[in-house]
């Protein structure tokens, strides 16, 4: 990226501010005008929280695993901007991680009987919230900046394999989480069938909550590279 | 298989070293050991333990106390290393640096397991529980190997930062929690004598995670204490 591209906010980061913003507000208009409302089991209107739930939950994941890649880049060849977007990922990954887990909490409530319960699903996504957490604190622990891009690398790694232990808890032990996309356990409480319009619904928040993200994304970069810029120039004051 | 005896030459240097030291300050198992049994105190009145709730929650609580117990061994072992210039030695030391990995894991490892033979029988005698059975023994030891590789990994991590020993109980649970809920299950099920069918699915998730976590360590050790 050039570096005039840090005075000057970029055209197309523009473009993306405000695709993001109708995206958004057609995805909303899809979950309450388009798709269907589902059977009562499902939670009927309360369903209608899926869309955002499964999409801001895959997005965290992939997230996640984005900010793992990173730092595997940046050991193998050390980079102050793999680093920040590292960081970045897991920020929006953690707000992203939040929402999913709220909104899982907020549809538990009428079809479950309760905001929350100790299943293998909410346990894994609990801890993956906590680890990505963790790796936040560790980095505020760490004044050289080179040994803390390092270890942020290592810990995002570490880290990053509690994203299929999540991924794969609805389908490995016995839950009551539902698995609408593939096969799911007798036991789960709550499962539905999609319908074409909850299936374009579903891709459409996931598409929309994707531009969204990378927007967000693009714009934590840019900080953090600006945030570099700032310390190096006061660097070079002090001198 | 020159270089193999030369790398487990090392290995058990580091071992001996970790356990001589030790021997001669008995500090980290005194306070590890009075540490456990203070947890276990804790448990009985926080929890109650009656006869009826004792044989379902045993298992819990010994693990929450050998994972308690085990961060103030991983942090002192660490933290002494650092302080006293020893990690430093090592590291100028022509050897390969997995290997110190590998020693310092066995040795925490060795602590753990001191630390389960002391609390295992005090707890029997006090809640008047019988642990003597073999598949118990077995998790404990696959857990305390994988408890340690990990444990290794991230205290030195987080030896070098500010708040050291604040930070390693932060950064270890999280990612130990796989291994908690494995270890936790599988003993319990083992005092219950369950079938081995049973006991299985959560045994594997023991053992994988006991296999991938010294790998992991074995890869990332070199970065973490590089300078």
């Amino acid at each position: 990226m050039a570096p005039d591209s840090l005075q000057f906010k970029p055209r197309l980061l523009s473009v993306l501010d405000m695709s993001s913003v109708v995206l958004m507000l057609v995805a909303t208009w899809m979950v309450f005008f388009y798709a269907p409302s589902a059977q009562a089991e499902a939670g009927g209107e309360t369903q209608r929280i899926f869309y955002f739930h499964v999409s801001t939950g895959w997005i965290s994941m992939a997230a996640f695993v984005g900010a793992a890649v990173a730092g595997t880049a940046y050991l193998i060849r050390p980079s102050q901007r793999l680093d920040v977007f590292s960081v970045a990922a897991v920020e929006i990954g953690l707000v992203y991680s939040f929402i999913n887990i709220t909104t899982g909490s907020i549809w538990a409530r009428p079809v479950w009987n309760t905001w929350w319960t100790w299943d293998p699903r909410l346990v894994t996504a609990t801890v993956m919230e906590l680890t990505f957490l963790a790796y936040l604190l560790l980095r505020q622990g760490i004044e050289d900046p080179e040994r803390r891009a390092r270890f942020g690398a290592i810990y995002a790694i570490l880290g990053s394999l509690t994203v299929p232990l999540t991924y794969l808890s609805i389908r490995i032990w016995r839950t009551i989480h539902p698995v609408v996309i593939g096969s799911g356990d007798p036991t789960a409480q709550g499962t539905f069938d999609m319908t074409a319009q909850m299936l374009h619904t579903l891709l459409f928040s996931l598409l929309a909550f994707t531009i969204f993200g990378l927007t967000l994304l693009w714009h934590r970069v840019r900080l953090g590279w600006m945030a570099d810029k700032v310390e190096r120039l006061r660097m070079q004051a002090m001198r | 298989m020159g270089n193999l005896s030369a790398y487990s030459s090392v290995v058990s240097g580091i071992v001996r070293k970790d356990l001589a030291v030790e021997w001669r300050s008995r500090q980290l198992l005194a306070s590890m050991l009075v540490f456990a049994l203070l947890v276990i105190l804790i448990f009985n009145f926080a929890l109650d333990l009656d006869a009826a709730a004792r044989s379902e929650l045993s298992a819990g609580v010994l693990w929450a106390t050998f994972a308690l117990a085990g961060t103030l061994g991983l942090s002192r072992s660490m933290a002494s290393e650092k302080d006293g210039g020893a990690l430093d030695g090592l590291l100028l030391a022509p050897v390969d640096r997995s290997a110190i990995y590998l020693g310092k894991t066995l040795a925490n490892t060795i602590f753990m397991l001191i630390v389960a033979l002391f609390t295992l029988p005090v707890y029997g005698i006090l809640y008047n529980v019988d642990l003597l059975n073999g598949g118990l023994l077995l998790v404990i030891v696959i857990g305390a190997w994988g408890y340690s590789a990990i444990g290794t990994l991230l205290a030195a991590m987080a030896m070098q930062a500010r708040s050291r020993e604040v930070l390693l109980p932060v950064l270890l649970f999280p990612l130990l929690l796989p291994l908690l809920i494995a270890a936790v299950r599988a003993s319990g099920f083992f005092l219950e004598d369950l079938e081995v069918v049973y006991i299985w699915p959560s045994l594997n998730l023991l053992i994988v995670y006991a296999a991938v976590m010294p790998a992991l360590g074995f890869m990332f050790f070199d970065f973490i204490v590089e300078e």
